[in-house]
């Protein structure tokens, strides 16, 4: 049970880190391709460390490959939040924002983890969160406080991804019993922080808050939306067309 | 990264014998050339296009291995790769900062490269077509550079030498992660090891056209060789790479595609050396003149990141000029 609350996160964090690998080479300016990929190394190193200690909980041999490459869709435990597709750059940065903005005071907590492992890895990742925060929330700021067209975009944005921040904030059973025995903070508590933030953030950004958002769920239970499976066809190819090989 | 950057250069100059004379004593003294001193018009002019070409080849570079960031087969993997293209936008990004320091803009550099006026080194016109690409890039394409750039470390242009150091540094690490990738594709299974002798069938004949051509068709080079802005010809540099990458193919237990390929004891000054076969030149220049199989896409992809990204850059300088009259919301 354990160890699938440590795949949410994970999961989390590797679907958003390759999102944003998908920008490399692409970006608007070369400042941001480097920092695209600072922020996905950043996602895909925790990523790495929860996929081990996953592993080791679960006891049954699977190593952070195995369980990267070699899970399906409805194997995948990430929120919808981070499979949505990259779109723009505005829709980009608020994705990130989003969920920089929900770890920032999650991996804080967590460094109470009773699980030396995850009190190893929220340390760094706090550090790391924070600062994808600043460096997405002035871009939030930049674009929706920008041109005309940049204002658009980031509002166009906000229509598209508020609706699945909700789920960022709902522990799924197997959470709850991380929870329970200290493993991991309640997700829920997090939302004043985030409310802060993002708040400050839109308010910046002359952003309007959505009001009455119906909130989608149900990457905890592995319903995704139909994005999720291109990206694991994609990312999976090469390893699942070579099953055992060594790489 | 390239001699390839000298093909084209116009090292004509205007001045008087005086002020050359001046100024190659300097150079012979091996003293370095900042931004701000005087220099021939043919000596600046030919570092901007060099180093500029350098600076594309970077950014383009990262396109045939972005090609396999989303596809890499493990997560390690996945994270050095992402690294190293990190990297290679890192390189572009020091080397326009210093050509910048000769006049020129890294937005009139970009324009010039997305209209086909500035040239990026032909073997990113090559396509990445399996993962063992990934692993050949770094080993032969990083590893030719390599040869190209350890010498640009003593450039007589001071801002580029110093550019170079670090480059270097991370190129040589770049290297030997592409090295070790082949290791364990050769120490795999049967289709991993194709995988990597096909990759080295491809990448082998590109690679060693990376060091531009034989040194009796290069017109350049004699003029960067006296202003030290290169120091060793094309022809010693692709010897010096043959001569330490054959052992390493054979260590991986892959074969150079090059039936000619032979040991000859009177190469490098009677020390010895691989006498390679002819390389297709008619290809090389097919490539450099736009003919090759990626030259549209790379180009195509690189203007549609600036195109697409426009609206991001137009939005970033209104809120600044906005903050610097005050008019943003929270002030």
């Amino acid at each position: 049970m354990m160890h699938e609350a440590l795949l949410e996160i994970a999961d989390d964090c590797l679907v958003l880190g390759h999102r944003l690998s998908e920008w490399c080479g692409h970006a608007p300016m070369l400042e941001e391709d480097l920092a695209l990929p600072n922020m996905a190394l950043d996602l895909i190193g925790v990523a790495r460390g929860l996929y081990a200690r996953a592993g080791e909980l679960e006891d049954a041999g699977r190593g952070e490959d195995d369980l990267a490459y070699f899970r399906g869709e409805r194997e995948f435990r990430n929120c919808l939040l981070v499979e949505r597709p990259n779109e723009d750059f505005a829709q980009t940065m608020l994705r990130q924002l989003y969920f920089a903005a929900f770890m920032e005071p999650f991996w804080r907590a967590a460094s109470a983890s009773s699980d030396e492992v995850v009190h190893g890895i929220a340390g760094k990742a706090a550090k790391e969160v924070a600062y994808h925060i600043r460096h997405t929330g002035e871009w939030v700021i930049r674009m929706g406080d920008g041109t005309v067209e940049s204002a658009a975009r980031m509002a166009r944005a906000v229509d598209a991804l508020h609706r699945y921040t909700g789920e960022l904030f709902e522990s799924s059973p197997a959470a709850r019993a991380a929870e329970a025995a200290g493993v991991l903070p309640v997700r829920e508590e997090m939302r004043g922080d985030w409310d802060r933030v993002i708040g400050m953030i839109f308010t910046e950004a002359r952003l309007v808050l959505p009001e009455d958002t119906h909130m989608h769920s149900g990457g905890r239970a592995g319903l995704h939306g139909e994005d999720l499976g291109h990206i694991l066809a994609e990312m999976q190819s090469v390893a699942r067309a070579h099953p055992g090989a060594v790489w | 990264m390239y001699s390839q950057g000298l093909i084209g250069a116009d090292g004509r100059t205007g001045e008087t014998e005086t002020f050359l004379a001046a100024f190659q004593a300097r150079i012979d003294a091996e003293e370095k050339i900042e931004p701000k001193d005087a220099m021939p018009e043919g000596y600046r002019r030919t570092l901007v296009r060099q180093i500029g070409q350098h600076a594309h080849s970077e950014i383009v570079g990262m396109l045939p291995e972005g090609n396999w960031v989303t596809r890499a087969p493990s997560l390690r993997r996945k994270a050095a790769l992402l690294a190293k293209v990190q990297d290679e936008g890192g390189h572009g990004l020091y080397l326009y900062s210093a050509a910048e320091t000769l006049g020129v803009t890294r937005d009139g550099m970009t324009e010039e490269l997305l209209a086909g006026k500035a040239k990026y080194s032909s073997i990113f016109n090559y396509p990445t077509l399996t993962w063992a690409d990934i692993g050949t890039i770094g080993w032969l394409v990083d590893g030719a550079a390599i040869m190209n750039q350890i010498p640009l470390c003593r450039c007589s242009f001071g801002p580029y030498a110093r550019a170079m150091i670090r480059i270097c540094k991370e190129e040589s690490f770049h290297q030997r992660q592409g090295y070790e990738i082949m290791l364990t594709l050769c120490r795999g299974t049967r289709a991993q090891k194709a995988m990597a002798q096909d990759a080295l069938d491809r990448w082998w004949w590109p690679s060693l056209m990376m060091f531009g051509p034989h040194d009796a068709e290069s017109s350049h080079t004699e003029q960067s060789m006296a202003w030290k802005i290169k120091r060793f010809s094309n022809d010693e540099l692709r010897q010096k790479f043959i001569d330490a990458t054959v052992p390493q193919a054979e260590y991986l237990g892959l074969k150079v595609p090059d039936p000619a390929m032979r040991w000859d004891e009177a190469l490098n000054g009677g020390k010895g050396g691989y006498r390679h076969g002819p390389i297709d030149w008619d290809e090389f220049w097919r490539v450099v003149k736009g003919e090759g199989v990626m030259n549209r896409d790379r180009i195509a992809a690189r203007k549609k990141a600036w195109d697409d990204g426009a609206w991001v850059r137009e939005a970033a300088l209104a809120h600044a000029a906005k903050r610097a009259t005050g008019k943003v919301a929270a002030e």
